[in-house]
């Protein structure tokens, strides 16, 4: 009984990809930044779920969605805790931790003005130096944005 | 390997690369003049002015034989008239074999030696990175004490945003140095650089004045505090006098200990230094020409002998 509470709570789709274990107050960051705000595709999504681990998190829905690897690179960086379920004919047929990569290319902004990144058409180019809380290192003028001042582009 | 390879970071060498570099740099003093360059050209880019690097470069280049190109400031260049850095670069690439540029925005000279069909020496980009000075330092340091291992260096004045110190002090923890670091609270050495050298176990230590431990050091390396680093023109004007270094400060120093400034000096280290056997700022000066001939050489596979 109590199961089929929680389930009734996010339904459940058919073919597409979960998103689960967002940090409650990341939900609406990882929609913008997957662009799901602008998308045809059915979506649902649940916050302020309870977890053990993030204490209130996120979840999301979509059907018919399955995300490439550049914009799975996206989500770790706002949300390293996210875990992805692919989803097929009601089946999780891959489960899928999202991970910060140790190089990031053309996603986040370098926080420091004076950054050829923020001058010139350069591709901003990062080390990731620590996770989960993350903090980068610039490849082109070597200071570091963390997490505070994280920006995506 | 050091041959055809960029210089834009200190980081792009190591403890070895050093090494190479300072024991080339040796064979340069001893033998200042050649002609291993004859019919190589090198572009000096200056989109800021920066006389005495550049001249130190050119006068590398000339000692050697080679030639140069090249302009002194960005105004008087197509770059006035809105070229990118890209298609300056791709440009000049094809009419040198190596280009020595410096740049006010931080990562230009990153950015260059990726567009850029021939390596690039970083002579400066903005507050980042000037990695000739570093291992011009590096050869100045290693002449005086005869070896890099196990030295005490104190830094003094602007720590927070001097350039010169991040990248010694980078250079330097490959050679457990202890560190003094002398500053106001307002440019102390950045958290990052404490870091770095706690995770190597190297000992550093953090004054407000020097008064005490100028006997400890075997090299104390001087920067200038600037009045605009400061909010508060009152915190500079209480802290002004504090970070000068003066003659009679010099009686209880260690008989090997030596002066280091990345110069232009102003009013840091009094006149009357000077004339001190300690103060080794203009030699240390004379050493940017062999170390940098020395990493000419290395990057265009020249032999020296
Ligand atoms: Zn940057």
């Amino acid at each position: 009984m109590k199961k089929d509470r929680k389930h009734l709570s996010v339904s459940a789709i058919k073919d597409g990809t979960v998103i689960d274990h967002i940090p409650a107050e990341k939900l609406f960051n990882v929609i913008s930044i997957l662009g799901l705000d602008s998308i045809p595709n059915q979506i649902t999504f649940g916050t302020n779920l309870e977890s053990k681990k993030l204490g209130r998190k996120a979840i999301i829905k979509i059907a018919d969605k399955f995300f490439k690897e550049t914009e799975i690179n996206k989500i770790a960086l706002i949300a390293p805790t996210a875990k992805l379920n692919i989803i097929r004919d009601y089946e999780v047929v891959d489960k899928r931790q999202v991970e910060v990569p140790d190089e990031i290319i053309g996603i986040a902004r370098c926080m420091n003005p004076k950054c050829i990144t923020n001058n010139d058409s350069v591709i901003t180019r990062f080390r990731v130096i620590s996770k989960p809380r993350i903090s980068l290192r610039c490849h082109y003028c070597e200071k570091i944005t963390d997490q505070e001042h994280l920006e995506i582009l | 390997m050091i041959r055809n390879k960029s210089l834009v970071s200190i980081n792009d060498y190591n403890k070895e690369d050093y090494l190479a570099i300072l024991d080339l740099a040796e064979q340069c003093e001893a033998r200042p003049v050649s002609n291993i360059m004859q019919g190589k050209v090198v572009a000096t880019l200056f989109f800021e002015p920066s006389t005495r690097t550049r001249l130190s470069f050119e006068s590398a280049v000339n000692r050697l034989g080679g030639r140069i190109i090249g302009f002194s400031e960005a105004g008087t260049s197509s770059v006035t008239k809105g070229e990118s850095l890209k298609d300056t670069i791709k440009t000049v690439s094809n009419y040198c074999d190596l280009i020595v540029m410096r740049h006010p925005i931080e990562g230009s000279a990153r950015y260059a030696s990726e567009v850029s069909g021939v390596p690039v020496i970083n002579a400066g980009d903005g507050a980042n990175q000037h990695p000739t000075q570093t291992l011009l330092d590096l050869y100045s340091i290693r002449k005086t004490q005869k070896t890099l291992d196990n030295l005490v260096v104190i830094m003094v004045g602007d720590l927070k945003y001097g350039r010169t110190v991040h990248s010694l002090l980078q250079a330097m923890s490959e050679f457990n140095t202890t560190f003094h670091f002398v500053s106001p609270d307002e440019l102390k050495m950045p958290g990052e650089y404490k870091m770095h050298l706690e995770n190597l176990g190297l000992k550093y230590y953090e004054h407000k004045d020097f008064t005490n431990i100028l006997p400890e050091a075997d090299i104390v390396y001087m920067t200038r505090v600037q009045k605009e680093r400061f909010s508060d023109p009152m915190d500079y004007e209480k802290v002004k006098n504090v970070y000068v270094l003066r003659s009679n400060m010099l009686e209880q120093t260690k008989p090997n200990m030596k002066i280091l400034h990345p110069l232009p000096r102003v009013n840091e280290i009094t006149e009357d230094v000077d004339d001190n056997m300690k103060a080794y700022y203009f030699t240390q000066a004379l050493n940017g020409v062999f170390t940098r001939q020395a990493i000419i050489c290395s990057i265009l596979g020249l032999d020296q002998k």
